[in-house]
């Protein structure tokens, strides 16, 4: 532990994702400007979250996805309150309280607390083997259930609803996913992209419920769910369910401490909560009225804080279009921007029935602002940039939907002309 | 074995040979021994064996539309034809062939006709192209014999070709002149045209003439011949007769720069043509279609003979008037007497000629008087007057000027039969009866080319079907109409032969067309016979004809003729502003229907177009590729405009082959004017005034498809044949709501796209319909003229039908209408967030020495969103390393 007490204390609570990003960040700037602790509730270093669908699925192991172990906290001199979670602030004698005790003064704090998933509230919500899928904890007691149950369903036909019914199907369990809408992954996708996922997701095995609304969750005489009712009178038998239904940011402990929060923490644009030595980033925060879902933004957003906490202090955070897709391996799906209902909008479609490729672009003007994929997503990331930029598409628009190798600028046209022209 | 032959094309008439390849498709290869071409072919005759293919045969007779047996066929044609002229007396019926049959098929059918049907009323496509030439001939000559030889073109030391774009329409002729011309620079090629045609490349002078102004040009050449002394009088005292009155009226057109006025010429040009003209002894005029063509050709031909007599170059070697025929056999037809104006033989209709050739036939009641030309023919057929017309082997529907009048005229005959190898073109669209005829390369027989050689053409393969040789069908008909003792034929020989015979009676007359030696041929002999010139008397020279000085009228001197230049018979003015001209192009004949069937033909032009001057266009807004609507008082065409200063401004040049099985709004026969020379009857197809406007479509399309599509009903469209498949250039109006909708018309098909396209602000759309052998059908459609479909790269498209399956890249590339050449392979997708595959990464760890996932991350992006995919870039880094 470091003792000379000359330089300024820096403290991170959570040891996720934008968290320790932000470390990373800071440290590449400076490494001898904080004294560095991390406070983090989970028992292992610092993982990569969004890998945990592939470990479900049995393509990646736990050790596959760390990112950064205890030797990494160590070799930077780091201090890492591992397994401890920080209870209490007191911002006016600047210090920490964590769950073991210990008082950790800080000069600089970095909230970076995430989210925890979002239980749907119907009677029977908290029966055994209802889980959700946030860290490793939950996949360890997934993989664990698929050993000896056999039916599940996954409630949420999500992102995280999808991935999880893929990693359990692929467990060889028996997979249905509980959507409330007509078609899942409603708010990443448009229908036609929607209906050929489900259309794949079906073939490997995946069955789904649409249009239902769960109203109660029934267990044993042991507290072990065995079915769902639905709202409409259907039914499902089940011996685990899944909830993947959102998530809420962690905010308690920001709350107790008077730092002014509404759905999440509210920050400006460097990050900084009311209390100017308090910043937060991540899910946890709520930015200019957003809340975040996504490693993008918290990375943005590490970028920003890290900065300021170098006192550079020349960064801010501008929200950016998203991008999200589906890792299912074999499952190509894409999208970013805004994509549905967009006023005065044109569109552009390209769809390959028998491969199964759909891709949508959204036009406002000469501006791409959404775009869709769907088994050919190689150009996401080109679209992304197109939409982030704002880029005057209009030179290139009869071209623009088979990408960019595709498209010529016309003054790049003019240097590489084709033999045959 | 080879099967020695000759091409099915132009005058030329070049000897082929018809190879059979080790997998049993037939090759074709330039005879090395035929004194037309030596071994060499043109592009069209190079091309030959694609067109010995069955697509779009007509297989089997057909009746009403029904399939029919050949017995049930020759029946109801003899019937319907004696019915009719029971009924409406001989000059009811009439045939209309073309220079396409072969001697052989052209006797029987005039035999038949004039013989005993009873009527002249057969008449031939030649009279498109030159019927002027025949009666230029004849009036100066007595006789159609054509003096020169190809050898000339060779040994003379100015050549003069004039209404003849030599290098398309008689190519091979063309390279004879250039190689001769390479040897020996000093030769002088003087080219006049109002095109400036690809044979000024080897033009020493071109002179641009304004059209229909040639009498003129020529009779100042007279006038200038003259007046410098260097007529040749002895010659002419001793040859000719009517010279003072050609002279006379050669010098009423003016002097010479009122001339180069009236021709739009440069004095200095025309003074230089005059000068090597007077200067030159062997001087050769060519003279094609431009002279033929027009409401003024026999007197255009006139114009040229009388140079040359004047000057004595007639039938000497290098020096001659030269009519460089366009079909293969238009030659044999008019040795035959396939022409409406003559009977048989070079014989014609006075009482003499008639009883010698009925007595010959011993033909009951044989015409006596000259029966309709084409134009006229046609006519009368929409007039009902002529009930039943049997056409063989052509394309009147096309071909003939107004060819919109020529369509009402089938409409309404009683009877139409058609011969013909294919089974739809615009003309058997409208017979009751279909005749399967043997095609080129099925046929035998003999031909003509434009130096009176007399050439075998041997069927190198068994006819399609139940197609049978011309001849035969006619010899059947004859005989079911009950004249069978008259047309005994077995076989192609006996009518040669008869053939033969027949014109060994003009042996003690002054004419010289005589085969005589060949008049008792064995089939063996007529197997076996070599190229030959005619007249085929032992003893005499037929290389060239007239050198002695002896011509063929009863006086046996040649005759001037006193012409005056009338210029156009339909002068451009304020409402049609512009002149029209037609022609050939090099890589197609006539209206395409077998040169379309040969890939590499269709690939130098592949659309109709419309050639016009850079200023004529500006001045009409015409734009260079986009579509012209062409009118003129006749009819209209839509095509695209080709802007080019070859062209004299205020004139427009149309390639005359395109017509509906091939394209929509490009017949430009119903544009041209149906003037015809009041000697010849030939049609003036080179001068219609007419008017231009760019023509603004509602939607364009371009289209490609395996399958060979019915060309769509719009505005405009071209359909061009490639080795695997069709392309469709097609624009139209109407309504582009439902583009979706429109596609599928144009694709024939209800099925829904395999891949397609769209975009809802230029409405642009795509589709592609693709089976388990690989592409059908790709389509691209938009309102206005997209971009896109200017765009699309047809070469690459059309390559994707060679293939059984596309490449993923392809596919994925297809509907985007550009190649994906260049677009790097690049493998798995490692970083989906910006596209990186594992062949990009592998290749930069290789270029730049890259160890670690940040440097590629810093490279490619790689890996530096979320950073899921970096433990597969470290993989990558290993395997590289
Ligand atoms: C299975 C899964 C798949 C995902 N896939 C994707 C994807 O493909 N793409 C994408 O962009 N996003 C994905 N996400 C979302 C992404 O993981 C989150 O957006 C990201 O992790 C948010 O980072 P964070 O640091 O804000 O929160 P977290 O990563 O959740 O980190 C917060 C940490 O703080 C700890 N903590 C909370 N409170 C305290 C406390 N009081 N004291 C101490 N520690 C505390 C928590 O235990 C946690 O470890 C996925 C999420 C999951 C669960
Ligand atoms: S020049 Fe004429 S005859 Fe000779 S190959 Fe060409 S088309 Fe045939
Ligand atoms: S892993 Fe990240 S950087 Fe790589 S693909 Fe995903 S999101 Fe992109």
């Amino acid at each position: 532990m470091n003792t000379e007490g000359s330089k300024p204390k820096l403290v991170f609570v959570g040891n996720g994702m934008a968290g320790t990003r932000t470390l990373e960040e800071l440290l590449t700037l400076t490494s001898e400007k904080y004294d560095i602790s991390v406070i983090g509730e989970e028992h292992i270093g610092n993982y990569n979250r969004i890998m945990l669908s592939p470990v479900l699925a049995g393509e990646k192991t736990i050790e596959n996805i760390i990112l950064n172990d205890d030797d990494w906290y160590r070799l930077n001199n780091i201090t890492f309150y591992k397994g401890e979670q920080a209870v209490a602030i007191n911002r006016v004698k600047r210090l920490v309280t964590t769950s073991s005790g210990k008082h950790i003064p800080y000069d600089r704090l970095v909230l970076a607390t995430g989210s925890t998933p979002f239980r749907i509230p119907v009677p029977g919500c908290d029966l055994e083997n209802v889980l959700t899928f946030r860290d490793i904890k939950d996949v360890n007691r997934m993989l664990e259930l698929s050993r000896h149950k056999q039916h599940t369903a996954v409630i949420g036909g999500g992102l995280l609803g999808l991935e999880a019914a893929n990693g359990l199907r692929k467990q060889g369990m028996d997979v249905t996913v509980v959507h409330a809408y007509d078609s899942i992954l409603n708010r990443q996708l448009d229908k036609t992209a929607s209906r050929l996922l489900q259309h794949s997701l079906e073939e490997k095995g995946i069955r789904f419920l649409m249009n239902a609304a769960t109203e109660s969750i029934a267990g044993n005489d042991r507290n072990e769910v065995t079915r769902l009712d639905f709202k409409d009178g259907r039914h499902l038998d089940v011996d685990m369910v899944v909830m993947a239904t959102g998530v809420t940011p962690n905010i308690q402990l920001a709350k107790s401490c008077g730092l002014q929060t509404d759905r999440g923490i509210l920050v400006n644009d460097v990050m900084q909560t009311f209390d100017p030595a308090i910043y937060a980033v991540g899910e946890c925060v709520q930015h200019r009225g957003q809340l975040f879902g996504l490693v993008a933004p918290g990375y943005d957003q590490a970028r920003v804080c890290a900065n300021h906490l170098a006192e550079m202090g020349i960064a801010r955070y501008i929200q950016k279009a998203l991008a999200t897709q589906l890792k299912i391996t074999g499952i190509h799906a894409f999208s970013a921007g805004q994509f549905d209902n967009v006023a005065d909008s044109e569109e552009i479609t390209f769809f390959d029935g028998q491969l199964g490729h759909y891709k949508k672009l959204v036009l406002v003007g000469n501006h791409l602002v959404g775009a869709v994929l769907y088994g050919d997503t190689q150009d996401g990331g080109w679209f992304f940039e197109l939409i982030q930029q704002q880029t005057d598409i209009s030179p290139i628009r009869d071209q623009l939907i088979f990408g960019k190798d595709f498209c010529q600028w016309p003054e790049q046209a003019s240097n590489h002309l084709p033999e045959a022209a | 074995m080879a099967n020695r032959s000759t091409c099915a094309y132009c005058g030329v008439g070049c000897g082929i040979e018809i190879h059979t390849n080790a997998d049993g498709t037939p090759r074709v290869e330039g005879d090395f021994e035929h004194p037309a071409n030596f071994g060499k072919l043109c592009s069209k005759g190079s091309t030959l064996a694609h067109t010995l293919t069955d697509e779009g045969r007509l297989l089997h007779p057909m009746i009403n539309g029904l399939r029919a047996s050949w017995d049930q066929a020759v029946s109801y044609v003899a019937n319907g034809l004696n019915r009719i002229i029971q009924e409406h007396g001989p000059d009811a019926v009439a045939f209309y062939v073309s220079g396409q049959l072969l001697t052989e098929d052209y006797y029987v059918a005039n035999k038949l006709m004039k013989g005993f049907i009873g009527s002249a009323n057969i008449d031939t496509n030649s009279r498109l192209c030159m019927s002027s030439a025949v009666a230029a001939y004849k009036r100066a000559f007595g006789e159609d014999s054509v003096p020169a030889n190809y050898q000339d073109l060779e040994i003379a030391d100015l050549i003069v070709l004039t209404g003849s774009n030599t290098a398309w329409c008689h190519p091979i002729l063309f390279q004879r002149i250039k190689a001769a011309k390479l040897q020996r620079p000093d030769m002088k090629v003087v080219v006049i045209d109002p095109r400036r045609t690809a044979t000024c490349e080897i033009a020493d002078l071109h002179l641009p003439i304004k059209p229909g102004m040639d009498v003129a040009l020529f009779n100042g050449l007279l006038g200038y011949l003259h007046a410098n002394d260097k007529i040749d009088p002895d010659y002419i005292a001793a040859h000719c007769e009517g010279f003072d009155g050609a002279l006379a009226s050669a010098r009423a057109e003016g002097d010479l720069s009122r001339i180069a006025a009236r021709c739009d010429l440069s004095e200095t040009d025309v003074a230089t043509f005059y000068q090597w003209f007077a200067a030159i002894d062997r001087t050769l005029t060519c003279f094609s279609q431009g002279i033929n063509q027009s409401s003024q050709g026999t007197d255009k031909g006139n114009a040229i003979i009388n140079c040359h007599l004047a000057t004595g170059r007639i039938g000497k070697p290098g020096a001659s008037p030269f009519s460089l025929t366009g079909q293969p056999n238009a030659m044999g037809g008019r040795e035959v007497g396939g022409l409406a104006n003559q009977l048989a033989a070079h014989m014609d209709f006075d009482e003499e000629d008639v009883a010698k050739v009925s007595g010959f036939w011993r033909s009951p009641n044989i015409a006596r008087k000259p029966g309709l030309k084409a134009v006229d023919l046609f006519d009368a057929v929409a007039a009902g007057k002529v009930k039943a017309v049997w056409v063989m082997g052509t394309n009147p529907a096309v071909s003939l000027p107004n060819a919109g009048k020529v369509v009402e005229a089938l409409q309404k005959a009683e009877l139409v039969i058609v011969s013909d190898c294919i089974e739809t073109t615009d003309t058997s669209t409208y017979a009751q009866v279909l005749l399967p005829a043997a095609g080129w390369g099925e046929k035998d027989g003999t031909v003509t080319n434009s130096e009176r050689r007399i050439s075998r053409q041997r069927g190198a393969i068994a006819p399609a079907g139940e197609a049978r040789q011309d001849w035969r069908i006619l010899t059947d008909v004859a005989a079911a109409m009950g004249y069978g003792e008259h047309f005994p034929y077995k076989t192609a020989a006996d009518v040669f032969r008869e053939h033969a015979q027949l014109t060994t009676l003009n042996r003690n007359s002054h004419r010289k067309l005589d085969l005589g030696a060949l008049d008792q041929i064995t089939e063996a002999e007529y197997n076996g016979m070599a190229p030959v010139q005619w007249p085929t008397l032992p003893n005499i020279d037929s290389q060239r004809l007239y050198g002695d000085g002896n011509f063929s009228t009863p006086s046996g001197k040649a005759c001037f003729i006193a012409v005056r230049c009338q210029g156009v018979s339909n002068p451009v003015s304020t409402e049609w502003p512009l002149a029209l001209n037609t022609g050939r192009i090099r890589d197609q004949w006539h209206t395409m229907t077998r040169t379309a069937l040969a890939p590499p033909l269709n690939a130098h032009k592949p659309e109709p177009f419309v050639e016009v001057h850079p200023d004529t266009a500006t001045e009409f807004g015409l734009e260079n590729n986009k579509l012209a609507h062409l009118q003129s008082p006749w009819g209209q065409a839509i095509m695209k405009v080709n802007v080019t200063d070859s062209m004299r401004r205020g004139e427009l040049f149309v390639p005359m082959h395109w017509n509906d099985q091939w394209a929509r709004g490009a017949r430009i026969g119903e544009l041209v004017n149906p003037s015809v020379d009041p000697v010849s009857g030939q049609p003036e197809s080179k001068h219609t005034p007419c008017k231009a406007a760019a023509w603004q479509p509602q939607w364009t399309a371009i289209m490609l498809s395996r399958e060979n599509l019915p060309l769509p009903k719009c505005d405009y469209a071209a359909k061009i044949r490639g080795q695997k498949f069709y392309r469709y250039e097609l624009a139209g109006t109407g309504s582009t709501e439902d583009l979706m909708a429109l596609a599928h018309k144009l694709a024939c098909t209800e099925a829904k796209p395999s891949i397609e396209y769209r975009d809802s602000k230029n409405q642009n759309i795509r589709c592609a319909w693709l089976d388990q052998q690989g592409l059908v059908t790709c389509l691209y459609v938009g309102p206005g003229s997209s971009g896109i479909i200017a765009n699309a790269d047809r070469n690459w498209l059309a390559s994707l039908f060679d293939k059984p399956a596309l490449e993923p890249v392809e596919r994925k590339a297809l509907l985007s209408g550009k190649s994906p050449a260049g677009v790097e392979d690049c493998g798995r997708t490692i970083c989906a967030c910006f596209g990186v595959g594992e062949k990009t990464i592998l290749k930069a760890i290789k270029q730049h020495n890259l160890t670690d996932a940040a440097d590629v991350g810093k490279r490619l992006k790689a890996g530096t969103n979320c950073g899921s995919c970096v433990s597969e870039i470290k993989n990558l880094l290993q395997q590289a390393g």
